[in-house]
């Protein structure tokens, strides 16, 4: 399975976890002052700030940057 | 008193900054709508969160979750921190690296390019102009409600005087006129604007950005503490508040809560944003702002989300959305010195987006309407008075429109907000398209903006010029916006040529 095709499942993946049905009427306090629903999505965005790091990592555009200075002939890297 | 001279003071050191910034600019157009391409990881971070965050991520947000609950930090921000930054990645580097190849300052030079049409940018103008006018709207009027909640006089719920307001000579309440507080922060903005262009918006977002992030979590530890605790402080906020469960007004539908997933996408089309990009130095300049923008949004909706909830049981229902924040922080933090700052951090909010939206205003103006297709040879000099003389003339309609919303009793900052979102996000199909898919032509993308322009005025008529409206059971309109949008541009692109060699070599 190729990079761009993990990262799109992931992408997906969290867009479903978004959606925290089963967190919809609990009222539970996390740490005693934190509602759960409120937990769940403050944990949700520092997943995808992770996931986001992980992603530079891994496929971070170089030949866009140097279509950009004017270097590669195409934005995608190959030449024409 | 204090109060006021702690904001004085803020707005002095803003001054401050334009003039050194002043220093930095280099007296080119390129300097003033792109700063050279030269702006740095950590201030191009803060210049686009800060522009992103309006008075909707501070004022919008408490008087939302004082609304409708903790649902408010899902339906904007934790949906944000995924998409804007799927934006940034995918949509944001790659129009950085065209504008950079081929010398465009505006989304319209690229559009017309790319779809090989020059009418193209005169449809598609005055529609984003449109479209930023409510984001700047909320900003003068989160500012305005936000001073005028700080200055004017404490009652306590029977009616008898608590504390006098700071000017009572000069209005009824004693508060600062939200005509006044509009005024000067729309000569505070255009200063520096004027000063610098974008490379003082950089630098004016970046000191801003850090102010309203430090205040705001100040802000959430003093309230905390004068209602015994976080723990404390949640105890006496309404159960319905710390649930997403439907309950009148309060709460949202999972339907809602799935399809507002759709509104984050608007970064993607947003103008200011398009230049902030545009000033990266390079593209390893956006790494930090993909990684740490849902981080920082965190850092600033959590806590404000928190102070909303904890404001259900503290004020009553039909409090003003646009003033919870300030009240919370005037009624429970005694010490004036301490309201001053956290005015402040919220003014910050508030300008650090309204300097980016006038200055893409002039921007496009200039570079879409008066320089494009002219036949008459403009110098640097004259390039930049065009672009200052459009700021001034949107800066003096938008202050007139937002004097005649401060008339009335409500003011939806949270709603207005969304139906800018709500458009823009609409027109992402038209970027996507224009980067990603080489069938795309120029048919499909008038069809696309023409058709989104047209939902967008039918759903905005029916919510009553600004309020929420949810159709068919719960979905949000920035959805079927989309897909109207999305459709389109498909059609329109499949019964049509294919764009030419020469278009496809040049972008793909």
């Amino acid at each position: 399975m190729t990079k761009k095709r993990i990262i799109f499942i992931v992408f997906v993946l969290l867009l479903l976890l978004h959606q925290d049905s089963w967190n919809w009427d609990n009222a539970n306090l996390i740490l005693g002052f934190m509602p759960v629903g409120l937990f769940y999505h403050a944990c949700y965005s520092l997943v995808a700030a992770l996931f986001w790091g992980i992603v530079m990592k891994v496929a971070w555009p170089t030949e866009l940057e140097e279509w950009a200075e004017g270097g590669a002939e195409s934005p995608e890297g190959g030449s024409k | 008193m204090t109060t006021v001279i702690v904001i004085a003071i803020y707005l002095g050191l803003l001054l401050g900054l334009a003039l050194f910034a002043k220093t930095l600019f280099r007296g080119t157009s390129k300097d003033y709508f792109v700063a050279s391409h030269s702006i740095g990881p950590f201030m191009l971070l803060m210049s686009v969160f800060g522009t992103t965050m309006t008075a909707f991520a501070l004022v919008g947000s408490t008087g939302k979750a004082f609304g409708t609950g903790i649902g408010t930090y899902g339906l904007m921000a934790s949906s944000s921190g995924l998409i804007h930054a799927a934006c940034f990645l995918f949509i944001g580097i790659k129009l950085w690296a065209i504008g950079k190849r081929y010398g465009y300052v505006t989304q319209i030079q690229y559009f017309r390019a790319r779809f090989e049409s020059k009418a193209f940018g005169y449809l598609l103008f005055p529609i984003l102009v449109l479209l930023v006018i409510p984001y700047l709207l909320i900003g003068i009027i989160g500012a305005a409600k936000t001073i005028e909640g700080v200055t004017k006089a404490k009652l306590k719920p029977s009616g008898d005087l608590i504390a006098p307001g700071v000017f009572p000579e000069w209005t009824d309440n004693g508060a600062i006129p939200p005509w006044f507080t509009g005024l000067v922060i729309c000569i505070v903005v255009l200063t520096y604007i004027f000063a610098g262009g974008s490379r003082a918006a950089a630098w004016a977002n970046t000191f801003q950005t850090i102010v309203f992030m430090i205040m705001g979590v100040l802000a959430f530890y003093l309230i905390s503490g004068e209602l015994g605790g976080v723990g404390a402080a949640i105890e006496q906020a309404k159960d319905t508040h710390k649930v997403r469960t439907v309950d009148g007004t309060v709460g949202v539908s999972q339907l809602t809560f799935l399809t507002y997933m759709f509104i984050p996408l608007s970064v993607g089309m947003f103008p200011h944003l398009f230049q902030h990009w545009l000033t990266a130095k390079s593209a390893k300049s956006f790494k930090l702002t993909v990684v740490a923008h849902p981080i920082c949004i965190a850092i600033v909706w959590v806590p404000c989300v928190l102070i909303g909830i904890w404001a259900s049981g503290q004020l009553p229902a039909g409090a003003n959305p646009a003033s919870i924040l300030s009240i919370m922080v005037s009624k429970l933090v005694a010490d004036p010195l301490i309201v001053g700052l956290v005015t402040a951090g919220i003014l910050a909010a508030i300008m650090s987006s309204l300097d980016s939206q006038f200055l893409c205003l002039g921007t496009m103006f200039t570079n879409d309407i008066m320089l494009h297709d002219s036949k008459k040879t403009y110098t640097d000099k004259q390039t930049l008075l065009m672009a200052r003389g459009f700021i001034v003339a949107i800066v003096i309609v938008i202050y007139i429109i937002s004097l005649i919303l401060l008339q009335q009793e409500k003011q939806f900052i949270f709603g207005l907000a969304v139906w800018s979102f709500s458009g823009f996000a609409a027109l992402t199909p038209l970027v996507i398209a224009a980067l990603y898919w080489k069938r795309s032509t120029k048919t499909g993308a008038y069809a696309c903006v023409i058709a989104v322009f047209v939902s967008w005025l039918i759903f905005f008529s029916m919510s009553g010029f600004g309020g929420e409206l949810h159709i068919l059971g719960g979905v949000t309109p920035a959805a079927i916006m989309w897909f109207i949008g999305a459709g389109a541009m498909i059609i329109g692109s499949l019964v049509s040529q294919p764009p030419s060699e020469k278009t496809l070599t040049k972008f793909f």
